[in-house]
């Protein structure tokens, strides 16, 4: 039974990372209708940034918030030079061209990282049953996710998002600036990856540490929803606690692998995800 | 068929070059009126002729570079008929390899006596039975969702050998012997050449198969439903088999060279079997060029070169290791990222448009 508690509780910490990285998928496909594959290369930049920083100055939490400051300008810059131009061509180019943006990140970041792993700290002890780092991530990732849907649903900043994400066109009718709030969309998504990079680093860093996060992010969004960011956190959560037991009780080689079950199953039962209500298509 | 896909379908199936005008010259008629798999036949036959004559005038080092382009360009024409051809994005190809690999070597290794066309039939059933397993699972998943699912695959499978190591080897991968030339051809050919000239004979039979059932009926359904799946079923197309189909003979073909490689590296590891192989396939078809097998040859020829290259300008420039480990990774990013901008037919495309420029300025 301690076992299985201990499961739940090591399941929800890294589920929190995993519903930030599912909520920066969510946000930017519900932007840009594209599954941004260089999310987990934006965080890996972002991490890596803050491993540097916090060795020069030696202080943690300069890091972490350089790593945050990073990562927001590394995905508005990318959505601004390398997405719009090639987003209008066709969906099967946009997918490979973020895939061409892992390759070169994760390539970047080894050719001046080096591929051989980094030890990097994390935010509090992470001693104990349920320790203060595993708090740090389930609140901080919360406090995140309370922020952005407030945001949204209660600025005038968030409806012009809402408004340039669903009707771009009648959007820019009545003045919104449709292509600053895709450049914020990727901005704040790529802030919250960050976060999820920096809770799901250490103990080390390496160019493919994010590889395996990334996939339990994807499998998060997909099974919550891609069009759905309340769908996002909570399939995280679930992502962790099923991933958590299945290592545990299993083994961890296949954890990657049930996670495509996962996906596979709710795919082909729900297309569009657990929490995604049907589209009408019109003929 | 209804009308309007058929128009469709002649317009995206110019530019890969298997359709051209009328021929003029009675040679070229004759050409044209042989059927379509004795045409493919007898391009893989010259195709080998020419193989061989380059083994002979080039060294052993060379023979397994040749070899290597072999093997991974049957991988990359096998994605060409999965991406380009029924436009579905799979970043598992990689897996498809490996389970090829794997197969190989656990056959060299408990079932030594079997003759290696055994071995390679066994591995096409192998990959056919994997095939089918994750396109039935994945058929109902479309875009951004199968290239996730997908992905999940590459990532996911090589952990399977840490949890049967035993049969599997870990990390460490299995180690193979495979014979080599036989003897009355010892004289003659090196065991690399040899091994050159076996991986090539399956590769261009492989080819012409792909090319065949590309330019026949089941690759005009995969471009229809590539191009809308609601009029490709409307037309009468069945959308879920033939995307399906389209999976199994990519995997087969993936398998397949996987298979290949095994045989050649005489090793299979795991970390030669990751998500960047995937991916690098991938963005070296799009550099190839997304609509023609031609493509493949082009692409297979910069994975294996540019590795080479990457490892000579490291040295002199006196780069880190960890430089020219990661100099061909960024460059497939980059080149991927440029190719799709700019010029998104690939260099397959941009040859033809320079022909049909030249053929232009003779009339």
């Amino acid at each position: 039974m301690t076992h299985f508690i201990n499961l739940t509780l090591n399941g929800l910490a890294s589920g929190a990372a995993y519903a930030a990285l599912a909520l920066s998928l969510v946000i930017i496909y519900q932007a840009t209708r594209l599954v941004n594959f260089a999310q987990p290369a934006l965080a890996l930049v972002a991490v890596y940034a803050a491993y540097t920083v916090t060795q020069l100055t030696g202080s943690y939490w300069i890091g972490f918030a350089s790593a945050l400051i990073v990562g927001m300008a590394a995905g508005a810059l990318v959505e601004r030079v390398i997405i719009r131009p090639i987003a209008k061509t066709s969906q099967l180019n946009a997918i490979i061209v973020t895939l061409g943006l892992l390759l070169v990140i994760q390539g970047g970041v080894g050719m001046v990282w080096g591929n051989e792993q980094h030890g990097f700290r994390y935010a509090f002890s992470y001693v104990g049953r349920f320790s203060p780092a595993d708090t740090f991530a389930l609140v901080s990732v919360g406090v995140v996710a309370l922020l952005l849907f407030a945001v949204y649903r209660f600025t005038p900043f968030g409806l012009r998002m809402r408004a340039a994400a669903f009707h771009p066109e009648s959007a820019r009718l009545s003045g919104v600036k449709v292509g600053l709030m895709l450049t914020a969309g990727w901005g704040i998504a790529s802030f919250i990856g960050a976060l999820a990079g920096m809770l799901a680093g250490p103990p080390f860093l390496s160019p493919n540490v994010f590889d395996v996060v990334f996939v339990f992010g994807i499998t998060a969004a997909v099974v919550g929803g891609l069009d759905n960011p309340f769908g996002a956190v909570i399939g995280g959560l679930l992502i962790g606690l099923g991933m958590s037991y299945v290592s545990g009780y299993l083994g961890p080689e296949l954890a990657t692998l049930s996670a495509l079950a996962i996906v596979v199953i709710v795919l082909s039962v729900r297309p569009d995800g657990i929490l995604s209500r049907p589209t009408a298509r019109k003929v | 068929m209804s009308q309007p896909t058929t128009q469709r379908d002649k317009r995206t199936a110019a530019p890969s070059g298997s359709d051209r005008t009328p021929p003029k010259t009675p040679r070229a008629s004759s050409w044209a009126s042989m059927p379509l798999p004795v045409r493919h036949l007898l391009l893989a036959v010259l195709g080998l002729v020419g193989v061989t004559g380059l083994l002979f005038v080039t060294g052993d080092l060379t023979a397994l570079r040749i070899a290597a382009v072999g093997y991974t360009m049957l991988a990359v024409a096998g994605l060409q008929l999965l991406v380009g051809g029924s436009g579905q994005v799979s970043l598992g190809h990689g897996a498809f390899m490996m389970i090829g690999a794997y197969t190989m070597a656990l056959l060299v290794l408990h079932q030594p006596m079997l003759p290696l066309a055994a071995n390679l039939g066994i591995i096409v059933v192998v990959s056919i039975i994997a095939g089918i397993a994750v396109g039935a699972a994945t058929a109902r998943l479309h875009g951004p969702y199968l290239a996730g699912a997908t992905l999940i695959l590459a990532v996911g499978l090589p952990g399977l050998t840490h949890r049967y190591h035993d049969l599997l080897g870990g990390s460490n991968g299995l180690n193979i012997r495979t014979a080599g030339a036989p003897p009355f051809l010892q004289d003659l050919l090196s065991t690399s050449e040899w091994r050159a000239l076996v991986v090539w004979t399956t590769v261009v039979i492989g080819l012409a198969v792909l090319a065949t059932i590309s330019s026949g009926r089941l690759g005009r359904r995969m471009r229809a439903i590539r191009d809308d799946e609601t009029a490709a079923a409307m037309a009468g197309v069945p959308v879920g088999k033939t995307k399906v189909v389209a999976f199994v003979i990519a995997s087969t073909a993936g398998g397949l060279a996987g298979g290949l490689q095994a045989y050649v590296l005489g090793t299979v590891t795991p970390s030669s079997f990751t998500l960047v192989l995937s991916l690098t396939l991938l963005a070296a078809l799009v550099l190839g060029g997304i609509g023609s097998l031609w493509g493949a040859l082009w692409a297979s020829i910069a994975i294996v070169y540019l590795q080479i290259w990457a490892g000579d300008l490291a040295g002199a420039m006196n780069l880190s290791r960890d430089a020219e480990n990661n100099l061909p990774i960024v460059f497939f990013g980059v080149v991927l990222i440029l190719v799709l901008r700019f010029w998104p037919l690939g260099v397959h495309g941009a040859l033809q448009s320079l022909r049909a420029r030249l053929r232009a300025r003779e009339s």
